[in-house]
Formats: C-alpha cells, structure tokens, sequence
C-alpha cells in the first residue's frame, strides 16, 4: 500500500492556524510524525482557509525543511497546485488532483509531464460526482487515457473513485468497490487506485473499525494506496494482515513486527 | 510485418544484501584474503537483467574430529589429514576451497563430547593454519552450542567469521555473541519460508543488523527433496529482489553433508559405476542445482566436485574466457 498521509490540511484546527500566522512548528511536527509512522507521501493541502498560491509555497518549503518524504500538492486550484510544484526541491511529487473536466486534464496534465510528478485522477467531472458504477469507471477511463497519451506510465496515475460518506451515500460505497475493481482492468500493469480514506466515516459512529473495515474489503478488490491516517496503528495493522492475506508479503509469526519495523524504516 | 518482440526483462528494486566475510591485518583480522557475497540486482546469472557483482563462492568441510563417517570416496583425498583441523583446512585451501567451514562435529553431547576449551583451540589452530575467512558451525546440540560458542567466538573475536546456525527457538546467546565479537551469523529455517523470515525477524529484534546475516534454509541432496528447497530459495530470492528487507539475504547451502549421505552417492553398488565418480559427480550436480536457485555460499567436501562446482561458476559468471 501506498500511504498518504493526509494530517496537513487547513482542514484541521492547527495547521489551518499555523497557515494563518505563518508558523512552522505544528507543519513540521505533523511532517515528522507522519514520516516516522511510514507514509510515502505527505499530503499538503491549504484548504478555504487561504487562496493565495504563495500560502501552498510556503506549506511545501515548511514540509520540505522537515523531512525527506516525497510530498503530496493538494488543491482544486490549478494556480495553487503550480506554486507547490514550483516550490518543490526535486523530490518525487504527486498532483492531488485533476478531475476528468477537460480544462483541468488539459492543465493539470501538462504540469505532470514538466514536473516528472504522479497525478491522482478524481473520477468527477463537469456534472459533479458520480453516482453509480458507469459514470467512476467512464471518468477514470478518460483520465487514464489522457495521461498516458501525454507519456505518463500507469506507474505514475491514480485513479481516485470518490469514496463518500457511508452514513449519508451508503450505497455509493459498494459502487467503489466495484468501480476500484474495473480500473485494475484497464491496463496491465494497471494504474494505482487511491482514496481519500477518512471520507467514509464521516460523522458516523465506530469511525475505526468502519475505515479498517472499507479499507481491507478494498484492498481485495484491488486499492492500493490512500490519503489516510497513517498515525492510526490499528489501521495499519489491518493493511499488513490484508498484505499477507492477498499473498503480497510473506508470511511471519512475528510479520507485524517486520510491517512496523518497514514502516519506521521508510520514515 | 515486423514483429515486435515484448521486452520482458525484469527490473527490481531492492539489491541483495552484501555481506563480507573474514577480515585481514588492515581490519583488525589475520586473513590473507576475504569473501564478499550477495549484491545481486537480478535472479541468479541472469546478467541481462541486472548486476552480480560477487560470484557464488565455495567453502570446504572440516571437521575438529576425524571424519570416521565419511564415505571412502571423499575421505580419501583427506585420510592423511583428518587426524588434524590445520592440516584438514590446509589441503582444502590446496583444493580450491575459498572459505573453510570447520564444523564442531566432536562437541556432540552423544558423540566424542569434546568441551568448549577444545572446540576454540581447534577454531584457532583452523585459523591459524590457513589465510582463508571461516565458517564455524556448531555441532546442532542447542545446549551444548550454547555453551560451546561463546568460547569460540572469543577465540576469533577480529576475524569476521560466519557463524551458524540460529534457529526459531535458539538464537539468543549466538546472536548476542555474533554482536559483541562483530561475527556474521547463519539464520537457519526448515525448508520453511514463513520460518526463514521469522528467524531473521527474531536476530533484528534481538539487535542484530540485517545487512549481516546468512540465510540457510537447510538443505537436501540431489533426489532427495531438492526440489522443495529450490522453491523456498527461489521465492525467498524473488522476495527480497522486490523489496522484503526481512528476505533480502544472500544464501547458503550445505551440501557435502547431505551428499554424502545418500545411497547414490555412496553405496558400493558396481552397477550405478565406480563410486570415486559416482559420489563426486552427485555432489557436483547438486550444487550446480542450488546455484541456479541462487546459492551464494555452498559448503562441499569433495575436492573433484568443487573443482567442477567453480569452473561452472566461473562459466555462468562469463569469467572463464569464453
């Protein structure tokens, strides 16, 4: 699994905060943290709490300045998304994210391309978020094809389903799973397929075992990577047993030992 | 038409640990000459795919007691010697043997019971005679290897031994003698990948670095489950190519002691042909197998069957001029 970890976003109370006032420490804390506890990629976003390009500068230079991690630039804005990459000091990027609307796989891809980033494809497009099987698969098809007609290998995609609230679109999730399924098909080796994990549980109760739960089932159906928590050990625990389960790593008595021990390796 | 032919090389991300054995006079040691192994970048010999830097090398069997058991065949090259461990290492160094593996045969509780005092003073008078790294392997008693090695260890503390084995349920005071005395350490699993990795999840638990360990996850003679080992060597190989830390280890095989062992190899049966060709023969062949599976280290007795083991070698590394 590829895991992104998703602590620094303007969503959350300190980082929105320290955007606001231009202080370093809770950013470089949340990038050691995370980093420590094994995530490939730091996701990076300023959320509605700013704007202004030169805010997504100065969150990279301060994730940069702390760690070694490969960074994860997140914005709707295409402007936004430009000054991170801008920022960045050579590591391995990755765009988070184009939709399938032309004008942004017209922008969004290009930048890809220049920058040798990954991109991470939301099946969404101009009518908004999809609600069936169909409309996921149909944009991340388009997404797919786009990318690799501009030179980018299926290494370098992820296909991003749109996993919604399980309380308020319950039926949405199961179309996920299905959809997850049909992107491992479109190519051999086939793209990386991604979510933004944390979005199941939304105001729902047994958040964990809810998460936990999602994430092994998709996994079987073929995900490989998320924007998560990757400080949740229970979480992470359930990824190695599913690795072993889905013949990925080999079997130990002692392989959650040797996942965690990996883990704080990578960081 | 012109047809396109699919590239299906292979690319892996994770080399094989190198590990180096013996240490000369610069590094604190009194070796004339010392072993690298692993550091492949690719399946065995597949050079087209990635780098081998360090061939597949062979050590030869002593043992600190005469080896009374020994078939005719492969006792005869050392009768004269096997009174003494200098002397038996020497003529292996004679016959090619770029290691010496003495093994504490006699420390066996239900054998002649040699003490530790013994078994160091054998480990010494080995090193003492031959300018090759070492391999000591304990006698497979756990008890008495546990009292046996910390003597030995201390005996050729500096030397940058290879010292073996450890298994799921003992491993602590080697492992902790491997750490203080800067050993290298054979992790030992039953023909049983998920017990390999175990091992060596145990030995980095208990402090000891990865990058210094040997993986020996047993072996057979040819004909006599051969099979099974390669598969286990080859999922091992393929694990660690792609990334398993916890697998990456270059191997070892035993394979003098398994040969020679067999019936095919030994018994006096004129039929099957004339065992001083017959014996070698199946040991060579044997090897030859574990090599494909991607041995780094074999163990062998008969000066014949390395003699053919290191031109084989030296011919699947592009070395012999061809």
């Amino acid at each position: 699994m590829i895991l992104i970890g998703e602590r620094i976003n303007a969503s959350f109370k300190d980082i929105k905060q320290a955007i606001l006032e231009k202080d370093k420490r809770p950013v470089q804390e949340w990038a050691r943290r995370q980093a420590e506890a094994g995530a490939d990629y730091l996701d990076v976003n300023i959320g509605a709490v700013s704007k202004k390009p030169e805010d997504m500068a100065w969150l990279v230079e301060t994730v940069q300045e702390a760690v070694p991690t490969p960074i994860s630039v997140d914005s709707t804005t295409v402007e936004v998304i430009k000054a991170g990459l801008k920022a960045l000091d050579g590591r391995p990027v990755l765009i988070n994210s184009t939709t399938a609307d032309d004008r942004k796989l017209e922008q969004l891809i290009p930048l890809a391309v220049e920058y040798n980033a990954s991109l991470i494809g939301v099946a969404m497009d101009e009518r908004g978020s999809p609600q069936d099987v169909a409309r996921r698969v149909e944009n991340g098809a388009k997404i797919f094809a786009a990318a690799v007609e501009a030179g980018l290998t299926p290494e370098r995609i992820f296909l991003d389903p749109i996993l919604m609230p399980i309380k308020f679109m319950q039926a949405q999730v199961k179309n996920v799973l299905e959809a997850i399924q049909q992107y491992t098909m479109l190519s051999d080796p086939p793209p990386h397929i991604s979510v933004g994990l944390s979005n199941i549980c939304s105001k729902a109760a047994e958040r964990g075992l809810i998460t936990r739960t999602f994430l092994v089932m998709a996994m079987a159906f073929g995900l490989d990577a998320a924007v998560c928590n990757v400080m949740d050990s229970e979480l992470l625990d359930a990824i190695a047993t599913a690795e072993l389960i889905l013949n990925k790593e080999i079997y130990s008595d002692s392989y959650l030992r040797a996942f965690r021990m990996k883990m704080a390796r990578a960081g | 038409m012109e047809l396109k032919i699919p590239e299906v090389k292979q690319r892996w991300p994770n080399p094989i640990n190198t590990v180096k054995i013996g240490a000369t006079r610069d590094e604190g040691g009194t070796r004339t000459s010392t072993v690298t192994v692993g550091g492949a970048t690719s399946l065995p010999f597949y050079h087209f795919e990635g780098t081998i830097p360090h061939p597949p090398v062979v050590a030869m069997e002593v043992w600190d007691i005469p080896g009374e058991e020994w078939p005719e065949a492969v006792k005869e090259p050392f009768a004269d010697v096997m009174h003494d461990p200098g002397e038996w290492a020497k003529r292996c160094v004679e016959y090619g043997a770029e290691l010496v593996c003495l093994r504490l045969k006699g420390c066996d509780p239900n054998g002649a019971n040699k003490s530790p005092e013994e078994a160091a003073r054998a480990a010494r008078r080995v090193l003492e005679s031959v300018g090759v790294p070492l391999i000591i392997w304990g006698c497979g008693n756990d008890e008495k290897d546990n009292e046996v090695f910390p003597l030995v260890a201390e005996a050729v503390a500096g030397e940058n031994c290879l010292l073996g084995t450890i298994t799921e349920d003992n491993y602590k005071t080697l492992t902790a003698l491997c750490t203080a005395y800067k050993h290298k350490l054979i992790a030992e699993s039953p023909v049983d990948i998920n017990i390999a990795k175990q091992v060596n999840i145990l030995a980095l638990d208990a402090g000891f670095k990865l990058e210094d360990i040997v993986i020996f996850p047993q072996s057979g003679a040819l004909g006599y489950g051969i099979e099974y080992v390669y598969s286990i060597m080859e999922r091992t190989r393929i694990a660690g190519l792609k990334g398993d830390k916890v697998m990456a280890m270059p191997i070892l095989c035993d394979i003098g002691i398994e040969v020679w062992g067999v019936k095919e190899a030994k018994a006096p049966v004129p039929e099957w042909g004339d065992p001083k060709l017959r014996g070698p023969l199946w040991e060579a062949t044997t090897a030859y197998v574990y090599l494909l599976a991607g041995a780094d280290i074999l163990i062998m007795r008969h000066p014949e069957a390395v003699r053919a083991t290191k031109a084989t070698i030296a011919k699947l590394m592009g070395l012999d001029g061809r």
